[in-house]
């Protein structure tokens, strides 16, 4: 693509991701969630996929990477899950909701702005989909892109 | 009745992106065609007070799906040829 694309899309990226981030983050408490942040991420991803050719690209993106960081949220997903067993609870049993530990103060009572550090391993939770949905969706438009290579080629 | 003014605006808005995505035969046009329509649609996810699906769409509809078919496009051909 030209240069007023590829320049566009080094200022949009570092935005994007941000802002991803930021609902992947903040998924208990507003609009969003690990998918619709991995979403965004991606989106980015796909921006700088779009612009820049395939050669470039593949220096920067792994398809090893992504595949690698969508089984880390697999198994980060399923293994927070599992860990309830260790406290002698059922399978997804909250266990760090109200502990004092990490996520773990109590909601506090009445009318508020959202308390970040709530909601036991719900972040967590967020954390992982979000992990996840990033390398599978970007994982897709890279090989959608290699495909079209080994076709000119 | 004022309140339902940017509803009516977006629902002409989402006819008229639609029908262009069907006539148009330059087939980035038509692409973009389809991702303003994605983008409304979410917009009128927004204002029917969704805003967590307003965002899944804006994502994958007006993002990854207009990515999507622009690298096909990239591969195959830019204009519609055949029928006509």
């Amino acid at each position: 693509m030209s240069r007023i694309v590829r320049t566009g899309a080094d200022f949009l990226y570092p935005a994007i991701l941000i802002f991803g981030l930021y609902i992947v983050a903040h998924g208990h408490l507003t609009p969003g969630g690990g998918f619709q942040g991995g979403a965004v991420i991606a989106t980015g991803g796909a921006l700088v996929i779009v612009a820049y050719s395939y050669t470039e690209v593949s220096e920067w993106l792994s398809g090893k990477v992504l595949m690698g960081q969508e089984v880390i949220g697999l198994v980060g997903f399923i293994g927070v899950a599992l860990l309830a067993f260790a406290f002698g609870q059922v399978f997804f049993f909250n266990y760090l909701n109200a502990s004092g530990s990490l996520f773990g103060i109590p909601v506090p009572y009445g009318i508020n702005a959202g308390e970040l550090n709530t909601g036991g391993f719900v972040p967590l939770m967020n954390f992982s989909v979000g992990c996840e949905v990033w390398g599978g969706l970007t994982l897709v438009i890279l090989y959608m892109l290699s495909g079209i290579r080994r076709e000119e080629s | 009745m004022i309140e339902q003014i940017p509803q009516i605006l977006v629902l002409l808005g989402l006819i008229v992106s639609a029908v262009l995505t069907y006539y148009f035969k330059d087939l980035l046009a038509a692409t973009l065609a389809a991702g303003l329509f994605s983008f409304l649609i979410s917009l009128e996810f927004y204002i029917l007070q969704a805003p967590d699906v307003a965002i899944s769409q804006a994502a994958i509809g007006a993002g990854l799906t207009t990515a999507i078919l622009i690298i096909a496009i990239r591969a195959t051909g830019r204009y519609e040829e055949g029928s006509s």
